[in-house]
């Protein structure tokens, strides 16, 4: 299965252009599942699309065959509610049939508003409250470094979530037994629910704050896809778990829900979903 | 205090009787304080802010710490009226619930919003299905269960008025204002017979409140005369109106909670070591799939004709 990803043989620029022809998609798909469901969570699915498509078209090893290969990489989507995009990401990896999105929130329906481990495959563990990815995925790397395995853990927290402290319980244990196969996507739109971060319970400076839990940090747009590859493929080793700070736009992608508090869970009437739609093809 | 009877038909959202009185009490008394969890909107907490912006702390996504911050502010003379989702305020706080707030007997308001399964397809994570279980079981905290916006109101006046830590289980569903008489009054440990009756007994709280009447009302054209008692205090518990049902002969209840550990099962702790009676407790039976609030309730049966059926059944009918 990884050989058949575009990624063997190719430029950098052949692979990102590849991972961002799978974001617009993904992008679309979920806004379409948050206009059809009349609900949903539009602004954190549009600010962590584009770290899901270079994780699962780029950078992570899995087989939609066997989502429980045991060598495969662990991916948790820590901030649960982002489930547009989790979910399109996951049926266009392979994981369940695409037609099956149309089913998001209905009743019965598998595709609950936030990802069900026991009903989906390709989820690793329940998420929805915030702050519970970070010390699963240290497990997960405890586990591997046990086993001396050679697979890796990627979770995606949002910003706001960082201000649950469990994260930081995980940081420290991260830190302390330098649990390098490990890497964190911290989506840094600087918006939770209600606000700003910064106007909430400040962050700044977060790089700082991993590192002196014992973290290597980067600082990356969080839209630049070259930018994200070489973090994620591996050809850039770390001996400590990786933190990478990807400075995102909420709602990225059409005009009217950039960096706007109100489309953390607003959906769009016909000609809003009209006009986002036409925004993202261009 | 605003009287009953200046009630009007429709559906209420009950937050908005919590914040109304949370804002009232607020001008009357400045060692009023709300704590939340960025949960500003979805607790409807603007106004309050927007009067009292020093009395509105967010400490931002950290329940956990929301709940101590709450217990130190009362410690400091405040009065905490800490809010969030019932999901989270309990489940991720629940060691703070016990040892800062119940145990240290903190003057903290625990309001608990959208409780239930109010947040219908955002799943299991988001439902509240468990948090009067969790709470009942410590004893030393007042457990509120309101049905209505003018049970919402007084069940925030009387903790704000006693010392000492309560918990308010606040819904977001729509409710209508249940028919009572101009001079009503709300006691913390008393229950409320809302409709006399001899042939068995629906006991019901919160959203459950407005179906079991109306199941009563159904049986009642068969001939079957059931009485309505509701139970929002949960913990202290109206002992005396549960064993005056129990003379019955058959008591339903109903919960927009889980089967295990809330009303079902308290009712059922003290009438089997008292008078057994028959029984059956509705409510929903573990984790939930996924559906809107109002689809989950159908599907477990928390519905009027289901509540009807249900007595009918331990009657024999
Ligand atoms: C423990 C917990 N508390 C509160 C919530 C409600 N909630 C859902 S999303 C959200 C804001 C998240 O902000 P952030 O982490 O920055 O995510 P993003 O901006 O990427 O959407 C909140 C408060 C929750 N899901 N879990
Ligand atoms: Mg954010």
């Amino acid at each position: 299965m990884p050989e058949s990803r575009p990624r063997s043989g190719q430029t950098l620029a052949e692979r990102a252009a590849f991972v961002r022809e799978q974001a617009r998609w993904i992008r679309k798909r979920a806004l379409r599942m948050v206009f059809d469901a009349r609900q949903g969570h539009p602004g954190g699915d549009l600010s962590a699309t584009d770290a899901l498509a270079a994780l699962y078209f780029d950078a992570m090893r899995y087989d939609p065959a066997d989502p429980r290969w045991v060598a495969r990489d662990r991916f948790i989507l820590s901030k649960g509610h982002a489930t547009g995009a989790l979910y399109s990401t996951l049926a266009l990896a392979g994981f369940f049939p695409q037609e099956e999105l149309t089913t998001y929130m209905q009743p019965l329906s598998r595709l609950n508003g936030h990802p069900n481990r026991n009903k989906i495959p390709g989820v690793e563990t329940n998420t929805g409250p915030l702050g519970h990815g970070m010390p699963v995925a240290v497990g997960i790397a405890i586990a591997a470094q046990i086993d001396k395995a050679d697979y890796r853990t990627f979770i995606i927290t949002g910003d706001g979530e960082l201000q649950e402290g469990s994260n930081w319980e995980a940081a420290m244990t991260a830190g302390h037994r330098k649990l390098s196969s490990l890497t964190l996507i911290v989506d840094r739109n600087r918006l939770q629910q209600g606000a700003g971060t910064e106007d909430t319970v400040g962050l700044d400076p977060l790089d700082d704050k991993f590192r002196a839990f014992g973290w290597d940090v980067v600082e990356v747009d969080g839209h630049d896809i070259e930018a994200l590859l070489p973090l994620l493929d591996g050809s850039t080793p770390h001996e400590r778990p990786l933190c990478i700070i990807a400075n995102t736009v909420k709602g990225k992608g059409i005009s009217f829900m950039e960096n706007k508090a109100s489309w953390h869970h607003g959906v769009p009437n016909a000609e809003q979903y009209e006009q986002a739609m036409k925004e993202l093809d261009a | 205090m605003s009287s009953p009877a200046t009630q009007t038909s429709g559906l209420f959202d009950c937050r908005d009787a919590y914040v109304k009185t949370l804002e009232a009490l607020g001008a009357a008394d400045e060692r009023i304080v709300a704590v939340v969890n960025d949960s500003v909107g979805s607790s409807k907490l603007g106004g309050f802010r927007d009067k009292f912006p020093e009395r509105l702390i967010n400490v931002g996504i950290a329940e956990q710490n929301m709940v101590g911050v709450g217990a130190g502010l009362a410690n400091g003379g405040k009065v905490a009226f800490v809010s969030g989702a019932s999901c989270f305020l309990t489940g991720r706080s629940l060691e703070q619930v016990k040892a800062d707030v119940a145990y240290s007997q903190a003057n903290v308001k625990l309001c608990g919003i959208s409780s239930g399964v109010a947040y219908g397809e955002l799943g299991p994570t988001h439902h509240s299905i468990e948090d009067v279980a969790w709470l009942r079981t410590m004893g030393d905290i007042t457990v509120l269960v309101p049905a209505d916006p003018w049970e919402t109101e007084q069940c925030v006046r009387a903790a704000a008025e006693m010392d000492g830590p309560v918990f308010i289980r606040i819904s977001r569903m729509g409710v209508p204002a249940l028919p009572r008489p101009a001079d009503a009054a709300f006691t913390i440990g008393k229950a409320e017979i809302l409709r006399e009756g001899g042939d068995g007994a629906i006991l019901a709280n919160g959203t459950m409140v407005c179906r079991a009447l109306e199941a009563a009302e159904a049986l009642a054209a068969e001939g079957i005369s059931a009485r309505v008692v509701n139970m929002c205090s949960m913990s202290p518990i109206d002992e005396e109106a549960i064993l005056a049902a129990a003379q019955t002969g058959a008591i339903v209840t109903v919960e927009e909670h889980s089967v295990r550990g809330g009303l079902g099962s308290a009712v059922a702790e003290i009438v089997s070591q008292n008078t057994p009676c028959r029984m059956k407790i509705l409510g929903f039976a573990g984790f939930q799939p996924t559906g809107s609030a109002e689809f989950l309730m159908e599907y477990s049966g928390l519905t009027a004709a289901n509540i009807a059926a249900s007595l009918c059944g331990l009657l024999g009918r």
